[in-house]
């Protein structure tokens, strides 16, 4: 996913075609017919953080060399590595390579066999959450800084909730406010 | 030249009449500029911490003295409550008495001025209200009407009194054609000043307590009670001490349109709270705050019945002939309305109204020490603006004192000071 | 969705006719009376003198503003900078609140004191936000601002932040007696802290609690200044004057995001130009359905709310 400061949304379009990335603002897709394939799936706008990764995790070929660790495709509880992952998402069934790509560790893939790399993973969540997944691409959903009328930085579905783990999880919420009682004059000396 | 020759020697009687008293006098004069200097060294300490001296927060933005505010407002309407009847009606025996209602109206509008002025956060800016110079966001603002009504009333009361005392000062009589077309224009002033006082909170749609159509009846009706009663106390006291003659009939006149205009204003907070309770939508939490307090918070139930029991009792006592014409309860009525007003129109308005606030949050409001003291002040000064002015004006209403006649009294003051 | 005209017409500056000299000569007597009067010991001429922003000639603006940067230098010991910048053409902004989302962490309270230089001390927060009960839905008379668990969401709360709405019928601007707040042409609701008198009408008339006094003294310190001020928005206040939420102005007519927009964990927050078919902020009104706070009252506020599930 190459990052593009979009500007202009006719400009991304030619780029889009240009670089045969099929890349145009969900923007546009009001106005022209959505073209096939990944069209409309890229949000306005650049990523903001790379994909939450545990340090040092990545790339996962480090260790998935396929030589010295071959794959091993049968379905079971992770036991040497990889124990700090819970995964609570979804049916009891799933497991890693639903979406950990077996041969190519370094990309996930989708249903349809497509390789994907980790900083598109929003369009393997969109493969369920289709809803959401439009709701982000629009801003709706998900979190985007930076500026109202020009460059933004979006946040991945995974910045905010762990694939792993997807509930958003609860936070110390910061302190009250103070009572009306409270509110007395500033008694901290001269400023 | 003449003309303010002879003014200027009526500023100066009328300041030897004011500087010369009694024992009494001087011993009262006393007490109110003890008041006023506490006053004044209290609001002294509010400009310099800032109005967080007082116990109003962001939650009840208005408190004591805009309550003080609104209640003074209507005795300086009640003037009118004098003055229909004198002039529309040509009725005698209350015309004698009707100066002292301006003068009332003059006393209560400098009260009503000072809690403004000390209810503000920024004094110094003070300029930026007025009009031309500043910018007063008129029409738009009912604040900006308030400032203009209540100027105007103030100005057209001190200039009746004024000139009719000034007439009676060199034993001309008042010009008709110029004093009747004022005093009948400061009638809808009068009412105009507590109507526009009452949209001033009525308009709020953001507070459901004040915004209801019957606020400025309600506000016109309590004015009509609380006015006349200062005063049914005050013409008692002015035929004990001076040769001021008022007669009973006056009195128990105005005592009888007391207990019409009281019953009207007990008819008119009843049909607030039927309206409130008995359709019970959420508005009714302030009026419940008021009456019966909410969510554990009862601060203001006592105040509020004590003002309904009041006013009762009040409307029973003027309205039976027998007690409106014993000078006991009489007197005890007139005491009754008082209270039953102020409360009424002062704390019992202001208060609720932001009472659970915007967002739901209930904060319990009493005036700190520092709004007493300078609410406390500023009647003092209200006091003081209108024994000064009665001090002046009896002598000369009584015509014992002129620019020719009286003037006696001096020597002896000045014998008996040497 | 309607798109109205600001119903505020900017006046018509005084382009220096004003006979400055006898101003100055005669507000430097009066100032120095009044500021003794009144408490205010060290206000200056200007200061006492300087008139409301909209009447101000740009001559005027940029002198008012170099001293104000003055006056906040000596004050802070840093550099200040006080901006002007104008609205702008063709954007009215707007804000939406997505209530299935927050969960009332409080990060957009503290991000909001913190960009706009809310006095630390008397506390001033522009953002409030209350615990509502699930099961009464946005209803004032089952909430609260001073939760405080272990964690939040907690169960059986959902949670409303409230803020100045923006309103294109606002209350406050109506009944300000000395035409110290406006609207201006972006929408925004702003004070002029030098023409305020500080009646708090304003605050009696508005329905949701966003304006906020200077009751004391504001306290800031030096060192949690954010010297990136704007004339209407974020610079220090002053004692006894009324300041509100103003869609971080100093940011947002610079293109950038308020501040809670930008700290929100959650999401929730969204804003942009309602004028643009294409902004989030119209996305929203084009997919999901939003309400407005009391609209019954008729204020129409540019603040929305929506439930984004």
């Amino acid at each position: 996913m190459p990052s593009l400061p979009i500007r202009s949304a006719g400009l991304a379009w030619l780029l889009g075609v240009g670089l045969g990335l099929g890349l145009v603002p969900a923007t546009l897709a009001a106005q022209a017919p959505p073209p096939p394939s990944e069209a409309g799936d890229v949000p306005q706008g650049i990523q903001v953080a790379k994909p939450p990764f545990s340090p040092g995790i990545f790339p996962c070929t480090n260790c998935h060399d396929n030589k010295t660790l071959k794959p091993n495709p049968k379905r079971r509880v992770l036991t040497e590595m990889h124990t700090d992952i819970v995964l609570n998402h979804g049916p009891k069934t799933r497991w890693c390579l639903d979406c950990h790509d077996l041969n190519d560790r370094d990309k996930l893939h989708l249903v349809d066999g497509e390789k994907i790399d980790f900083t598109v993973s929003y369009r393997l969540c969109g493969q369920c959450h289709g809803a959401k997944y439009r709701d982000w691409r629009e801003g709706v959903h998900g979190k985007r800084i930076g500026y109202w009328n020009g460059q933004k930085e979006y946040f991945l579905c995974v910045n905010c909730h762990n694939p792993h783990s997807p509930h958003f999880k609860p936070l110390k919420p910061l302190p009250p406010p103070m009572h009306p009682e409270q509110i007395q004059a500033w008694k901290g000396g001269a400023r | 030249m003449a003309v303010l020759r002879t003014f200027a020697s009526f500023v100066a009687d009328s300041a030897r009449l004011v500087l010369k008293g009694g024992r009494l006098y001087y011993a009262w004069i006393a007490f109110l500029l003890v008041l006023i200097a506490v006053g004044a060294v209290a609001y002294t300490g509010q400009l310099r911490e800032g109005l967080i001296a007082t116990h109003m927060r962001d939650q009840v933005s208005w408190g004591f003295y805009i309550g003080n505010f609104t209640f003074l407002v209507g005795v300086a309407a009640a003037a009118i409550m004098l003055v229909i009847p004198a002039y529309v009606y040509n009725w005698e025996p209350i015309k004698e008495i009707t100066i002292l209602g301006e003068m009332l109206a003059i006393s209560a509008l400098v009260m009503c001025l000072g809690f403004v002025l000390v209810d503000i956060g920024r004094p110094d800016r003070f300029w930026h209200i007025l009009p031309f110079i500043g910018h007063l966001n008129w029409p738009s603002s009912l604040l900006a009407w308030d400032v203009l009504v209540l100027n105007t009333y103030l100005i057209l009361n001190a200039f009746v009194v004024t000139y009719l005392l000034y007439c009676a000062y060199t034993e001309k009589h008042y010009v008709k054609k110029l004093v009747l077309p004022l005093v009948l224009f400061s009638i809808p002033m009068a009412v105009s000043i507590h109507t526009v006082t009452a949209y001033l909170y009525n308009g709020l749609a953001s507070r459901p307590f004040w915004n209801s159509a019957i606020l400025a009846p309600r506000f016109l009706a309590s004015a009509f009670c609380s006015g006349p009663a200062i005063l049914l106390i005050l013409l008692q006291i002015l035929r004990k001490t001076t040769k001021l003659r008022i007669k009973d009939e006056a009195i128990f006149k105005v005592a009888e349109l007391m207990a019409y205009t009281m019953g009207f204003n007990l008819f008119l907070t009843a049909a607030e709270a039927f309206k409130e309770f008995y359709s019970n939508t959420q508005h009714v939490v302030y009026m419940q705050y008021l009456y019966f307090g909410l969510k554990g918070h009862y601060a203001l139930v006592p105040f509020a019945w004590a003002s309904v029991l009041c006013g009762l009792a009040a409307f029973i006592l003027f309205l039976v002939p027998k007690t409106r014409k014993n000078w006991i309860t009489l007197n005890i009525g007139c005491v009754l309305i008082y209270s039953s007003v102020y409360i009424e129109k002062g704390m019992g308005l202001i208060i609720p109204g932001f009472t659970p606030d915007t967002l739901g949050e209930i904060y319990v409001y009493r005036p700190s020490l520092t709004e007493v003291l300078v609410a406390g002040g500023i009647f003092a000064i209200g006091f003081l603006v209108f024994t000064l002015l009665l001090k002046a004006a009896v002598p000369m209403m009584l015509g014992e004192f002129t620019h020719t006649k009286g003037r006696d009294r001096f020597k002896d003051a000045v014998s008996s000071a040497g | 969705m309607t798109m109205e005209q600001d119903p505020i017409p900017q006046p018509e500056s005084c382009e220096g006719g004003c006979d400055v000299s006898r101003r100055v000569f005669l507000g430097a007597a009066v100032a120095t009376v009044a500021g003794a009067l009144t408490g205010c010991g060290d206000i200056s001429a200007e200061d006492f003198l300087q008139r409301n922003f909209r009447e101000m000639s740009k001559q005027e603006v940029q002198e008012t503003i170099a001293r104000l940067e003055r006056e906040y230098k000596e004050q802070f010991g840093r550099d200040v900078y006080v901006g002007n910048e104008p609205p702008i053409p063709g954007v009215i902004f707007a804000y939406a609140l997505d209530l299935s989302r927050c969960i009332g962490c409080r990060r957009c309270v503290y991000a909001c004191v913190k960009e706009n230089n809310q006095s630390r001390d008397p506390q001033i927060q522009w953002i409030r936000v209350l615990q509502m009960d699930k099961e009464e839905g946005v209803n004032l008379e089952h909430d609260t601002a001073y939760y405080d668990p272990p964690e939040v969401p907690a169960p059986g709360h959902f949670y409303m932040p409230t803020a100045c709405q923006q309103c294109k019928k606002p209350p406050c601007v109506k009944v300000c007696p000395v035409g110290a707040t406006w609207r201006e042409k972006d929408g925004i609701v702003v004070v002029d802290y030098n023409w305020c008198i500080g009646c708090r009408y304003c605050m009696a008339a508005c329905p949701y609690g966003a304006r906020h006094f200077n009751w004391g003294e504001p306290h800031l310190p030096a060192d949690e200044l954010n010297p990136h001020t704007h004339y209407l928005g974020n610079r220090p206040r002053y004692k006894g004057v009324v300041e509100k939420c103003t869609f971080c102005i100093q940011r947002t007519r610079n293109g950038r995001y308020p501040a809670c927009v930008e700290i929100c964990p959650t999401g929730s927050r969204k804003f942009g130009n309602i004028l643009d078919p294409t902004s989030e902020i119209r996305m929203v009104l084009e997919h999901k359905r939003v309400f407005k706070f009391k609209e019954d009252l008729n204020t129409q506020p540019n603040f929305f709310y929506f439930y984004g599930v």
